[in-house]
């Protein structure tokens, strides 16, 4: 989504191929140790410890949009039966109270966890900017071979301010990477 | 606590390593990805065209009957007065109650840190919506005409300016059945988006790969990524474990709320709930045996699972024998003459064959579970899975139409005959949950292939923060 537009360098970043996920994570550590902070590592399946270091040890954001999403769903979900049952439509059903807020309960707890859920779901979707239909990492092709499968890389972004594409690369093979390649915009 | 992460691998939450492993040894994520997406991209054998048949078949009898109905009514099936609740609640009950193995093993078990769920929970999670589905088949038709029904089951702004009744525990049910489905969805969604990725850069057709790619959104591995999805999917699960004990609360709450001597009882939610856990397990390992046997799962799906599934059925199984004990002693002791009827008329009544094949189905058959030879023999485990299948089916039968047929005016009792519409109807749900049970095993991973990769030893990682 925010490939960088006419980097001086004209890539995306340069991408390195490692054997294994603990060598991923020894690579980020060092890239981070060299200054590096436009980065990402790709793994196969989630290793926390590399996204930690990734992420700079921030917390996801998603549980605080859980958290409002679950609000505004109790609080709607209360809404809809006070409104419907007190005020637009009320009806005396076995001489109970319009706001017999008791049997609301199941209709309010389902709305809590409908609007909880949908709000983690689709906001973890936005925070990591997907659907994303273009990424510049595909056009690796051993990314697009391995990255899902078994491969694990590390991706310096040109974006960084100490990126320079020979310097850049030669730290990558410093690193012990099987392989490293360009990233086209 | 996250999802299955590496570091958690080398601590074992429960004591001893165990003898039988959760995955086979020597897999790494190269040959769990191969193995796996092997069933969808390699050639179908030819019993699976037949089966599929076969359940195609079921599907469309399942349209025919659902026509007839629009265009008759709901006179073709059994219910009368006094049975006006028939094979269309006891199925709408049977099989979300099917449904609920695949949110406790995604979910709860998830919470509980059980890495065996890691294998069976997509399998399940699909298990739980198709079952969903065919679920509401049967309260939407039992309507007579949906088209119509809809401004009493779902609160919208009609013409007619009138809204549902938010006391009543059918618009509870409305509720918590579509949160169920949608949320299951959402789960079982966010939970394929690696695999579907995988999947995407495997396949070799561009039109495959132009699906997959579009259903994959995009999804390449990031880290920055892994660190919200992981949230998302603990939080998502977490939401999870409190619905899916809500929904056959709900569900149970339908009867429970009503004066029917036999229903109105606070027995219900956990009996309904833990009923539901035991007819789910029954059904993953109905369903998983021949699986792992026609696919050569066994690397994956291992006989720790088959142990472990055992066990769990064997205690919902026994917690609902408790609850058929606990209904006979409150009727008795209640000291009302309708109660005390009603469960005398249960047991030795004109439906006593029911009751009996119930308790064969429920209670006897499955204590042979005590024993490790009968959790390790396939053959034992799924033909006690068959016969839980068919008693919890014996247990709605017996909840709903001989708590109706004789209620508290002699005058108005009657008899309850269900009629072929009623089966084809049944038997139809059970082709459409079939086939597309087979579609989801043609077309999608059925094991979870990225949290499978956590299992292998490449995925252990040293100077983690946390270790």
């Amino acid at each position: 989504m925010n490939a960088p537009m006419s980097s001086p360098s004209g890539v995306y970043g340069v991408l390195a191929e490692y054997g294994s996920a603990q060598q991923l994570l020894e690579a980020v550590r060092e890239a981070r140790r060299a200054g590096y902070r436009a980065l990402d590592a790709f793994t196969p399946f989630p290793v926390e410890a590399i996204s930690e270091e990734v992420c700079d040890h921030h917390h996801s954001k998603v549980p605080l949009i859980c958290l409002a999403g679950g609000v505004i769903g109790c609080l709607a979900g209360f809404a809809l039966a006070y409104w419907t049952s007190v005020v637009d439509y009320p009806m005396n059903i076995g001489g109970k109270p319009y706001n017999s807020w008791p049997a609301f309960i199941p209709v309010i707890f389902e709305c809590t966890v409908l609007f909880a859920s949908f709000s983690a779901g689709i906001g973890m979707m936005v925070l990591n900017g997907l659907p994303q239909p273009y990424h510049p990492v595909f056009n690796v092709e051993s990314f697009r071979r391995k990255a899902s499968r078994d491969g694990y890389f590390l991706c310096l972004e040109a974006a960084d301010a100490r990126f320079d594409r020979s310097a850049t690369r030669n730290f990558l093979v410093g690193t012990g990477a099987l392989e490293v390649s360009d990233v086209e915009p | 606590m996250s999802l299955a992460p590496a570091d958690h691998l080398i601590p074992k939450p429960f004591g001893t390593p165990s003898e039988v492993p959760v995955i086979a040894p020597g897999h790494s994520p190269a040959s769990v990805t191969d193995k796996i997406s092997s069933v969808v991209f390699g050639r179908m054998p030819l019993w699976f065209y037949a089966g599929m048949a076969v359940m195609f078949g079921g599907v469309m009898m399942l349209l025919a009957a659902l026509t007839k109905l629009v265009f008759v009514g709901i006179g073709i099936w059994g219910n009368n007065n006094p049975v006006g609740w028939g094979f269309d609640i006891i199925n709408f009950v049977w099989w979300i109650g099917i449904g609920h193995a695949g949110t406790l093993i995604s979910a709860i078990l998830l919470l509980l840190n059980q890495e065996w769920r890691t294998s069976i929970n997509r399998f399940a999670e699909a298990m739980t919506l198709f079952a969903v589905a065919c679920a509401l088949i049967f309260p939407l038709f039992h309507t007579g005409r949906p088209w119509l029904a809809i401004y009493w089951l779902l609160p919208y702004p009609n013409t007619m300016a009138i809204w549902p009744n938010f006391r009543s525990p059918l618009i509870w049910d409305v509720f918590a059945v579509s949160t169920y489905g949608a949320v299951s969805l959402l789960f079982w969604f966010i939970g394929l988006l690696p695999d579907l990725a995988s999947f995407r850069d495997r396949t070799k057709k561009a039109w495959q790969k132009r699906t997959y790619g579009a259903l994959s959104m995009g999804w390449r591995g990031s880290a920055r990524h892994w660190h919200n999805y992981e949230s998302a999917y603990l939080l998502l699960a977490g939401l999870s474990t409190p619905l899916v004990l809500s929904v056959h609360s709900v569900v149970s709450f339908d009867f429970a709320v009503g004066q029917v001597p036999g229903w109105h009882a606070t027995i219900f939610p956990p009996y309904f709930v833990a009923g539901a856990v035991f007819a789910g397990f029954a059904m993953v390992l109905t369903l998983m045996i021949p699986l792992r046997k026609f696919f050569g799962l066994q690397d994956f799906i291992t006989m720790k699972h088959m142990d472990n599934m055992g066990k769990v059925m064997l205690v919902t199984g026994l917690i609902v024998g408790y609850g058929y004990l606990v209904e006979i002693f409150t009727a008795w002791y209640s000291g009302n003459i309708y109660e005390w009827y009603m469960m005398r008329n249960r047991v030795f009544g004109p439906y006593r064959w029911i009751w009996m094949s119930l308790i064969l189905c429920n209670v006897l058959a499955i204590q042979p579970l005590w024993f490790a030879r009968a959790r390790k023999s396939i053959a034992a485990l799924w033909i006690i899975s068959m016969f839980v299948n068919f008693g919890m089916w014996f247990e709605r039968f017996v909840i709903i139409p001989t708590s109706l047929h004789r209620d508290f005016l002699p005058g108005s009792w009657g008899m309850y005959y269900p009629t072929r519409w009623d089966f084809a109807t049944f038997f139809g749900t059970i082709g459409l949950f079939m086939a597309l049970m087979f579609l989801f095993v043609r077309v999608l991973p059925s094991i979870a292939m990225f949290e499978m990769k956590t299992l292998t030893t490449d995925a252990r990682v040293k100077g983690g923060s946390h270790g």
